[in-house]
Formats: structure tokens, sequence, C-alpha cells
């Protein structure tokens, strides 16, 4: 039983009633819909990894040894005078005999339209992203520089740090890493220098070997079997004292001679099996003073033509040089100017070397070596900067270019020269370089916080099309001799002008005999009969109003 | 007597098997003939060990799953002959219950 107790009453009171109105109607809303709820869920990630399989020989039984080669035979010939056997292999004899006459006689699998070229050209470009790969390391860094393994699309290995000023965080990890295509996990070999790399490079004779250019100036050189070390380092009294931007290896007969540039203003040459001193050396100069004036940021090498180079640097000029100069003037031939920043990328056209693809500022140029004073064809400027690019391996009219606001453009000459043929927002930060694969069918991006982009193009664009070469030939050739033309016509006006001026000088200076005194006299007579005219006018017209 | 016989059958009928794959291998294209045991020991073969070994191991596996894939879709059947085409050529194999004829053929050879 409970218990109840009254505790408070309150009455109804007339006197509250007068305070509320009746409502009426009422509205209530309510919903006949079932309640639902909304969760997100996420597996874990699922590691694989890719491992082969070697077969050894198993099965015999227990009392032969297989690597007996006697009991073996003794087994088979055992076998083989099996009544089952025999009748077995005679039967089986039988109907294998059939089937090979049939391959024989008709090859059902002829592929009959083999010659016939597959036109490309119908499908529209494309591009397709395969994988990604990401800095393993807490603290992210800039993939600065990427280079493939040379002999196929294996592996690829990315060189990350960052280039801001001072903005390396304490504890970043200074590892860069070589990466297998499919595994995106983990990195296949991570390379331990004792200062981040900011650029990396395969060489191409030995796929084994790695060179890597570090912040500290200082050039790097690995072996793929040998671990995670570097297996030596430039001395650092020699080496560069800006970062070293580019390294390229050179061809030669031995297979391990490279050379190097970096802000600091100097070209340097390297023998990597002696790393103690370069083998030369090059300051980067046009006023002829000696000291450096201009920074080297990514430098060309072209291993059809030895004894040539190039030099992009980082106010904005190309400096094209030859390598066999007698004098240390002599080296540098030729300077291109036009860009309005630090020139990024330069690669020469692989079917056409005599062009070159600049990538610096807004905007992608292509010149012709024998025109130094402008570019034969320039893109648009863009909205953001550009930061690397590259032609394809396969197509003369194919270039790549990247961008800060993380899109890949590729550009087809043949197709569209104003725009991009293809535009890709590969991620939404900077894209800091990209590297196409030699085959010409894949293309990686490294982005500002070190994820590594690969993705593959359409057959359209890594395949060569019908009288492309051609194409590009008259196209490059049409585009030099328009400059040539605008060119010799602007020289010609300059030439005019000149001659004017001369005349005009003689002229001039036979009335500056006079004082200076009256030509300042002159000037204030000319003025006050200017004004007076000015005034007469006003006050005709304003009588001629009033009337 | 019977013992004379019965060796003059043993040798015949071993000689019929190398005149059967003796023939095999004399066809156009015929690159390798194995023979294989159910335990996948390879009893025959005109490779070197090291192909043989692995031609061996790796079909016997993959008959034997062929076969359980047509008997799982339809037990009365069975599977009587595997081809296997590849870009460079065509590996046949003919399977029984106790061996496995393994041969090799490249049809296009000109």
């Amino acid at each position: 039983k409970q218990w109840y107790q009254r505790r408070v009453a309150i009455t109804a009171g007339d006197s509250l009633k007068e305070f509320f109105i009746e409502r009426n109607p009422c509205q209530s809303a309510i919903q006949c819909a079932p309640q639902m709820s909304e969760h997100e869920v996420n597996t874990e990630r699922f590691e694989t990894n890719n491992r082969g399989v070697n077969h050894v020989e198993g099965g015999w039984p227990k009392d032969i040894n297989p690597a007996e080669v006697e009991q073996t035979m003794r087994f088979r010939k055992k076998v083989e005078k099996d009544e089952v056997y025999i009748q077995t292999i005679q039967n089986l004899g039988r109907s294998m005999e059939h089937t090979i006459k049939q391959n024989n006689a008709i090859d059902i699998y002829e592929e009959y339209f083999c010659d016939i070229v597959e036109d490309g050209s119908v499908e529209s470009p494309s591009a397709k992203t395969i994988n990604v790969f990401r800095d393993p390391n807490e603290l992210k860094r800039t993939a600065t520089n990427i280079s493939w393994y040379p002999d196929n699309a294996q592996k690829l290995a990315v060189a990350y740090s960052v280039l801001e000023f001072q903005k390396s965080p304490p504890g970043m990890s200074m590892d860069s890493y070589v990466w297998d295509v499919e595994s995106p996990n983990k990195p296949d070999l991570t390379l331990k220098p004792i200062s981040p790399l900011v650029c990396i490079e395969y060489n191409p004779k030995d796929p084994h070997c790695l060179v890597g250019g570090q912040y500290n100036g200082q050039l790097a050189f690995w072996d793929t079997r040998k671990g995670s070390q570097p297996i030596e380092v430039s001395a650092i009294s020699k080496s560069h004292s800006d970062p070293l931007y580019k390294c390229i290896f050179l061809t030669s007969k031995t297979g391990t001679e490279c050379f190097t540039t970096s802000t600091d203003g100097q070209v340097l040459w390297w023998d990597i099996r002696k790393m103690s001193e370069p083998t030369e050396q090059l300051v980067l100069d046009l006023t002829k003073s000696g000291k450096p004036t201009l920074g080297g940021i990514s430098l060309e090498y072209e291993p059809t033509m030895p004894t040539k180079f190039m030099i992009g640097t980082e106010q904005g000029t190309v400096l094209s040089c030859n390598r066999k100069a007698k004098s240390p003037a002599e080296r540098i031939v030729a300077s291109y100017t036009g860009h309005y920043g630090p020139i990024y990328a330069l690669q020469r056209n692989p079917f056409f070397p005599k062009h070159f693809l600049t990538v610096g500022d807004w905007t992608a140029r292509i010149w012709a070596e024998e025109i130094r004073e402008s570019s034969i064809m320039w893109t648009k400027f863009h909205k953001a900067y550009l930061t690397d690019g590259c032609w394809s391996p396969v197509r003369p009219g194919v270039f790549f270019t990247s961008r800060m606001d993380g899109c890949l453009d590729v550009w087809d000459y043949m197709f569209k020269q104003a725009d991009p043929t293809l535009s890709i927002q590969v991620c939404d930060e900077a894209l800091n370089c990209i590297r196409i694969q030699d085959a010409g069918g894949l293309i990686a991006c490294g982005s500002h916080s070190g994820n590594v982009t690969l993705l593959e193009l359409s057959s359209s664009l890594s395949q060569l099309q019908r009288n492309e070469k051609n194409s590009v030939t008259l196209m490059f050739e049409r585009e030099t001799k328009r400059e040539k033309i605008l060119e010799s016509r602007y020289r010609e006006m300059k030439m005019k002008e000149r001659t004017k001026s001369q005349m005009e000088e003689i002229n001039q200076n036979e009335e500056y005999d006079e004082n200076p005194n009256d030509l300042v006299e002159e000037a204030e007579k000319n003025f006050w009969f200017t004004i007076e005219q000015e005034r007469a006018g006003h006050e005709k017209k304003d009588r001629e109003m009033a009337e | 007597k019977q013992w004379y016989q019965r060796r003059v059958a043993i040798t015949a009928g071993m000689s019929e098997v190398e005149e059967t794959l003796k023939r095999i291998q004399a066809h156009k294209g015929v690159t390798g003939v194995i023979v294989v045991n159910q335990e996948g020991i390879p009893i025959r073969s005109n490779l070197d060990n090291s192909t043989t070994v692995q031609y061996s191991g790796l079909y016997h596996q993959l008959t034997a799953k062929a076969r359980s894939v047509v008997r799982d879709i339809d037990p009365q059947n069975d599977l009587t002959f595997l081809r296997i085409r590849s870009k460079k050529h065509e590996i046949m194999v003919a399977p029984d219950k106790e061996y496995l004829l393994i041969v090799i053929q490249n049809p296009t050879e000109s």
C-alpha cells in the first residue's frame, strides 16, 4: 500500500482565465514518414603485398630422394612399364593429335586486322588516376622531383623536401622514397640522405644507380641494391652553396658522369666514382665579370647532342652553352630572355631538338634555337603560376604543364593551340612536379603535401597520330619564319628611326647655337599666343550664344 | 615361353608409347611434350628439368581446378580437354584419371 500526501493544492481561479483566449482551430504538424539516420562507415585499410612464388620439385614418394637422379630414373622407368600408363598415353595421344592437327589446319585465333592502324583521334582524350602515393611521414613535405625507373614503368623515385625558405619544421623526416607502382601503401625503398633531397635522377644506363641533389648543395649517390644510405656524398666544400636544383646524367663511356646546377650560379660536372671534387665548373654570368650573376634552376641535356646543354635560370633567361668551348668566356653561346620568373622546366622536343619548351611564370613557351629574341609560340597567361612541364615522348605536338592550383594541362598543338586539350584537376593543392614515363602512357604528378598521383593517359594522347610529325614540322617552320620576319621588320624600323634621329640631330645641332634663354622667351611667347587665341575663340562663342 | 611373350608385350607397349609421343612431337609447331602422373611428378618430357617441373606442378593444379569446376556445375559431366591460348603459344592438356599429357604448340609458326 502506498501513502499519498497532499502537498499543494492549486485551485482553478476565474481571475486567471481572463488572461487567456481560446484558440480554435489549433494547428499542429505531424509527419508520416519513417525515421532515418545517417552514419559513415570506413573499413580498415587492407594491406596488400606482392610476392613471387618459387616452385620446387615435390610430390615424389617418401622413399625417393628427388635429388638422386638414379632413384628418380628408376621410378620413371617403373611407371613407364605400367600397363595403365601405356593404354592411357595411347588414348590421350590420339585426342591430342586430333587437336594438334586442328590447330595446324586453321588458325582460329588469327588477327585479321592487325595491319590497320587504330585511328585513336576519334575518342576524346582522357586521363585516369591509377594510384596515389602518399608521404608516409606525419609532417608532410612537398614532392619536389620524380624520376622513373629506366627500363619499364615498375618503379619511381620521388624526392621530398620543403622548399619554402626556412619552413622546414624541426623533426621533419629527410627521407625520400622509391615506390613500386603496384604497392602504394608502403615505399619500396627508403633513401636516407643527411639533408632532404631536392632532385633525384635514375642513371639511364644503370637502373640500380640513383643520384640525388640535396638541400644543402651536396650530391649523393645510391646503389639500390646496397641499401638506404648513400654510397658516397660529394665533399661539402666543393659542392654548391644553395640547394642543388637539378642533376642530369651525361652519356659517356663509363656512364657515371653527371652535371648539376644550383641557384648559387654554378654548373658543376661530377664523376660519381670520385665525389671529392667536381671535374669541371662553369660560372653563370653574362656580364663577364667572373662572379655568378644568374642562378641556375633547371638543366637540359639531349644525349644525341652531347656537346651542347642549356640552363634555365632563376632570372628568367635560358642560356645555351657549349661544353667544348675553348675559353670559359665562349662557353655561354646564347641567351634567350622572355620569362618573367624562374624557368622551372626546360626540355627539347624529343622529335625536333632545335625547338625547346620552357615553363616559367604564368606561361609555357616554345622556342626555336636560331631565334634568340623571342619565343615562337606561347600559351596564354594563366591565372595560376606554372610549376613544371614536359614534352610527350611519343607525340611531337603534345606537352604537359602543371599549375599551382593543382591542375594538369595537356596541350595538343595539333588539335588546339589557344587552350589545353585536356585539363585535369589532380588535387586541391599546388602541383610541384610532373614526369612522364618513357612509353608515353603514364604520367606522375607530385603535389605540395607529398602526394604523387599516377595518371594513365588515353591512347589518343599516347600514340603517334598519322602525319603528326609532318604537321608539327610545318607548324614549327611556319612560326619560326613568322618570328624571323617580325624580327627583321623590327630591326628595319629601328634602323630607320636611328637614321632619322641621327639626321634630326644634325639639323638640331645647328639651331642649338642659340641661347637657352631665348628659347625660354620663345616658348613663353608661343604659350601666351595660344592662350589669347583660345580666349578669343571662347568670347566669340559666348557672344553668339547670347544672341 | 610365357615370360618371353610378356617381355615382348611390354617392349611392344613401350615402343607404342614412344611412337605416339614421337609422332606428337613431329607435328608442326609442337615445342614440348610432358607426361605427368597424378601426383604432379613429370614422367617424361623433352624440355629441361626446371621448366618441366614448373609446367607439371602448375598445370596439374590448374587441371584439377578445371575438372572440379566442370563437375561442380554438372556432376555427370567431366573434363575431357583443356586448352590455354596465350600470346606466345597454345598449351593443350589431355587429362586422365591417373596421368596428364601436356603439349605446347605454337600454331602460327611459319
